[in-house]
C-alpha cells in the first residue's frame, strides 16, 4: 500500500487525531485563512462560476481526448530530445526512474513537491537504492527532516504543524537557534536547501500540468524552488499522473488561474515555471537530459467509468480546506496521502475498498466540498456512489447494518407498516424514557446517546393531529362555520 | 391553491409542533392543505448509506402517494432534496424516471414555497426573542434556497436576529454519519455549539428536523439555556409567546 500512511486501522487514526490538539489548532487556523482567502480570490473575478464552467469543460474535453492528447505530448517531448517514459504500475515508474539515475551513477536528489511520488512512494525506493534525497519545498522538506513524517495535505503537506513545532523541529534536527518566526524559519531553511540545489546530481520534479501542443510541463509554486530543480541538475526527471495535461497555452492560462485561487486565493503564485524540453545549443540554462515519466498506477480504470470526473482535479486542496470532517481529524486520519473529500473519493479508486473502505462515510455529504471545487467534481455525490459501490457491489457493509437497511426498507415502502411502526415507538422507548428526554438509547440509538438526547416520540404523532382536525374541520363546515 | 404536505418522518414523530405551524402558515396565506395518509421516509438514510436497491421501495410509494399533488411541500430542506434524487436513483428506468422528475419539479421547501410561489416575503408574525440562524447544508448548497429563511425572518416582528458564525459549516448530522463516525460527530456538533453561545442569543432557529435534533440533542445533553426551534413555529407565531 504505497499511498498508505499511519495506522492500518481507520478508527484508530481517528482517534489519534481528535486527541492531537496542536494539529488541530494548526488545521483549524489554516482553514480558516485558506477558506476567506478563496473566497475573495473568487469574488475579485466577478464571474467565478462561468470560470468554473469553463474549468469543468476543459478537464472534461481533456479527459476524453485523452490518449490524443498524451501521445501529443509524448511525440513533441521526442522531438524536443527528451526522454517519455509510461508506466502502468508505481513499480514500473520507480524502477524506470532509478534506471536513470543509476546510469548518471548519481547520489544526490534534488526534489520539487509532487504528489504523485509520495502515491508511488518513490524517495523511499531511491533512499533503498543508497541516494540522498532532499526535499526542497519547504513544507515537505519539514516533514522530511522531522523522520519522514507523511504529509496531511496536498498543498500544504505540513499543514498539521504549528510554527512552534517547526522551530523545535529545526533546532533538535538541523542545529537551528533562532526563533519560531516564519521569516527566520524560511530564511534558515533556504541557506540550507541553496546549497543542495547546487551539488544535486538529478533534480526531480512533479507537474501541475503538462501542455499537449508543445511537449511542456508547468510548475506552479510560491518558492521558487521548482525552477531551481528544473534548472540547475543536469539530469532532470519530471513525473507526472497521466491525467495532469492540457491541450494548449490557452487551457493552461484557465486552470492556472483558477488553481491559483482555489488553493491559496492569490492571483496567481509567485512562479509559474514552464519547461519545454532539455537544454538545446545555444542556451544557458536548463538541463541537459530530460525525461517524463507519466504514471497511470490505476488511472486509465477509472477513465470511462462514472468516477471519471475524479481525474478532473487539479490538486488545488479547496475541498480539502473547507471540509468539517478533515477540520477535526486531520489528513493523518484518512490513511492516505491524499486526504480530506479528493482523497476520500480518489484513495479508494487508486488503492481499493479492501483498504479504504471507511473514506467514503467520512463525511456529512453536506456538499461544501462540491461547491468550492473549481472544476466542479460532484464530490460528494462520487461518495455516495462509492458507498453504494461497498454495499451493494462489495457487500462490504456489516450484517447489523444491513439488517436494518432491510427492515427500512420494508417498512417505508408500506404505508400501512410505516404508520404501525410510528404508532409503536412511543411505547417502545417507554422505558427509556427519563424526565422527557432520553439520554440512554438501546442498540442502534447509543451511538447518538452517548453523544446527544434522543429526542421522545410524541404520543399524538402529526398525522393524528391532522386527521382530528380535518375531522373537526368538516364538522364546523357541516355547522356552517 | 391545494398544497400536500410531506411532514418527514421526523416532522410525523418528533416535531409535531412544527408540523402543526406549517399547516396553520401555509393556510393562512390561502392554501389548502391536505396530507396524504400513505406517506412514509423519502428513504435518505438509506440511499446515502449506498442502499440504492432497498431506497426504491421508499421512493416508489412517496412517488405514488403524491403523484396527484399539486404542490408538494415539506417543512424540511434535506428531505425535499431527497425527492431531487430520485430521478438519479431510477437511473435505466425510464417510467420511474419521468415519474421522478415530474415529483422533483413540484416539491418545495417550505420557506422556499412561501417566497417563490406564495410570494410572500413577511407572514406578519411576531416572535419576541433574539435568536440565530443554523443554515443547513442540503437545504442551502443543494436545494439553493439560501435567502429565503433569512428573508422571512428578517420580517418577523420583535425578533432580533444575530448571525451564527461560520453559519455554512455542517453541524456534523449527516444522517447515518451521526452514528457511523460519532466522534467526529460530536466535534463538529461541539462547534456548531460554541459559534451559537457567541452569538448570546436564547432561541436557535433551524429549518431541518436532522439538524435540530443533533444540535438540540447536544444542547440538551449540555444543559445549555438555548431553545430550539423550527422555522415554522417562529413564522406562524403572532405574538403569543
Amino acid at each position: 500500500m504505497p499511498m498508505h500512511i499511519g495506522e492500518k486501522e481507520f478508527t484508530k487514526r481517528v482517534d489519534k487525531g481528535l486527541e492531537d490538539d496542536f494539529m488541530r489548532g494548526a488545521v483549524r487556523s489554516a482553514q480558516g485563512r485558506l477558506q476567506t482567502n478563496r473566497a475573495n480570490a473568487a469574488d475579485e473575478l466577478g464571474d467565478w462560476e462561468e470560470w468554473r464552467s469553463l474549468g469543468q469543460e476543459i478537464r472534461q474535453h481533456t479527459m476524453e481526448n485523452l490518449d490524443f492528447y498524451l501521445q501529443q505530448l509524448s511525440d513533441k517531448i521526442a522531438e524536443l530530445g527528451g526522454h517519455v517514459y509510461f508506466a502502468e504500475t508505481a513499480d514500473d515508474a520507480n524502477n524506470y526512474v532509478s534506471e536513470v539515475i543509476a546510469n548518471k551513477n548519481a547520489k544526490k536528489i534534488a526534489k520539487s513537491k509532487s504528489m504523485v511520488t509520495e502515491e508511488i512512494a518513490l524517495n523511499d525506493i531511491l533512499e533503498e537504492n543508497g541516494c540522498e534525497v532532499v526535499e526542497t519545498d519547504l513544507g515537505e522538506y519539514i516533514l522530511q527532516i522531522d523522520d519522514h513524517d507523511p504529509p496531511s495535505h496536498i498543498v500544504a503537506p505540513a499543514l498539521h504543524k504549528n510554527k512552534e513545532q517547526i522551530r523545535d523541529v529545526f533546532k533538535e534536527k538541523l542545529g537551528y537557534t533562532k526563533t519560531e518566526k516564519p521569516e527566520e524559519l524560511t530564511l534558515f531553511a533556504r541557506e540550507k536547501l541553496r546549497k543542495e540545489f547546487l551539488e544535486a546530481d538529478v533534480g526531480i520534479t512533479g507537474c501541475n500540468f503538462a501542455i499537449a501542443e508543445s511537449g511542456s510541463f508547468a510548475l506552479v509554486t510560491n518558492e521558487g524552488n521548482a525552477r531551481m530543480v528544473s534548472t540547475l541538475p543536469k539530469t532532470q526527471i519530471t513525473v507526472m499522473g497521466m491525467e495532469r495535461i492540457v491541450p494548449t497555452w490557452e487551457e493552461l492560462d484557465v486552470l492556472v488561474s483558477l488553481l491559483t485561487r482555489a488553493a491559496v486565493g492569490q492571483k496567481l503564485t509567485s512562479y509559474v515555471t514552464a519547461l519545454t524540453g532539455p537544454k538545446i545549443e545555444g542556451e544557458v540554462d536548463g538541463p541537459e537530459e530530460f525525461h517524463l515519466v507519466i504514471v497511470d498506477n490505476g488511472r486509465s480504470k477509472i477513465l470511462g467509468t462514472e468516477f471519471q470526473e475524479a481525474l478532473h482535479c487539479i490538486r488545488c486542496a479547496a475541498c480539502i480546506n473547507v471540509c468539517p470532517v478533515y477540520r477535526h481529524v486531520g489528513g493523518h486520519a484518512y490513511g492516505s496521502i491524499y486526504p480530506g473529500p479528493i482523497g476520500a473519493v480518489l484513495t479508494p479508486l487508486l488503492g481499493g475498498y479492501d483498504d479504504y473502505k471507511e473514506l467514503p462515510y467520512a463525511s456529512t455529504l453536506c456538499g461544501a466540498c462540491t461547491e468550492v471545487c473549481p472544476v466542479k467534481i460532484p464530490l460528494h455525490e462520487q461518495l455516495v456512489k462509492h458507498r453504494r459501490n461497498i454495499v451493494e457491489e462489495e457487500e462490504k457493509s456489516d450484517l447489523a447494518e444491513r439488517l436494518a437497511m432491510q427492515g427500512f426498507s420494508i417498512v417505508a415502502g408500506s404505508g400501512n407498516l410505516y404508520k404501525l411502526a410510528t404508532r409503536m415507538a412511543p411505547l417502545l422507548v417507554t422505558p427509556f424514557v427519563k424526565d422527557g428526554s432520553i439520554s440512554k438509547g438501546p442498540g442502534p440509538v447509543k451511538p447518538w446517546t452517548d453523544i446527544r438526547e434522543f429526542p421522545v416520540p410524541q404520543k399524538q404523532r402529526f398525522r393524528d393531529w391532522f386527521k382530528n382536525r380535518e375531522k373537526g374541520g368538516s364538522e364546523r363546515a357541516k355547522r356552517g362555520n | 391553491m391545494k398544497v400536500s404536505l410531506f411532514i418527514t418522518c421526523l416532522g410525523d414523530v418528533f416535531y409535531v409542533n412544527a408540523g402543526k405551524a406549517t399547516v396553520e402558515l401555509l393556510e393562512r396565506f390561502g392554501c389548502e392543505v391536505d396530507f396524504p395518509e400513505t406517506q412514509t421516509c423519502c428513504g435518505q438514510p438509506a440511499y446515502n448509506s449506498g442502499y440504492h436497491k432497498k431506497t426504491k421501495a421508499a421512493a416508489k410509494n412517496m412517488i405514488h402517494t403524491f403523484a396527484h399533488s399539486e404542490y408538494v411541500v415539506s417543512p424540511s430542506g434535506s428531505c425535499a432534496y431527497m425527492f431531487h434524487e430520485y430521478e438519479s436513483l431510477f437511473e435505466g428506468e425510464p417510467v420511474w424516471q419521468e415519474k421522478a422528475k415530474k415529483l422533483k419539479e413540484k416539491t418545495y421547501e417550505l420557506t422556499q414555497f412561501l417566497t417563490e410561489v406564495l410570494k410572500v416575503d413577511n407572514t406578519g408574525s411576531e416572535f419576541h426573542a433574539k435568536a440565530t440562524y443554523h443554515t443547513s447544508c442540503h437545504m442551502t448548497r443543494l436545494l439553493g434556497v439560501k435567502e429565503a429563511p433569512l428573508k422571512l425572518l428578517s420580517n418577523v416582528k420583535g425578533l432580533e436576529m444575530v448571525e451564527l458564525p461560520n453559519r455554512e459549516s455542517c453541524c456534523g448530522f449527516g444522517g447515518t454519519f451521526s452514528v457511523k463516525m460519532p466522534t467526529i460527530s460530536e466535534q463538529m456538533v461541539d462547534e456548531k455549539v460554541e459559534h451559537i453561545e457567541e452569538t448570546e442569543t436564547e432561541v436557535l432557529i433551524g429549518a431541518d428536523g436532522g439538524c435540530l435534533m443533533n444540535i438540540g440533542g447536544r444542547i440538551n445533553r449540555k444543559n445549555k439555556p438555548i431553545k430550539v426551534m423550527h422555522i415554522a413555529e417562529i413564522l406562524n407565531s403572532r405574538g403569543e409567546v
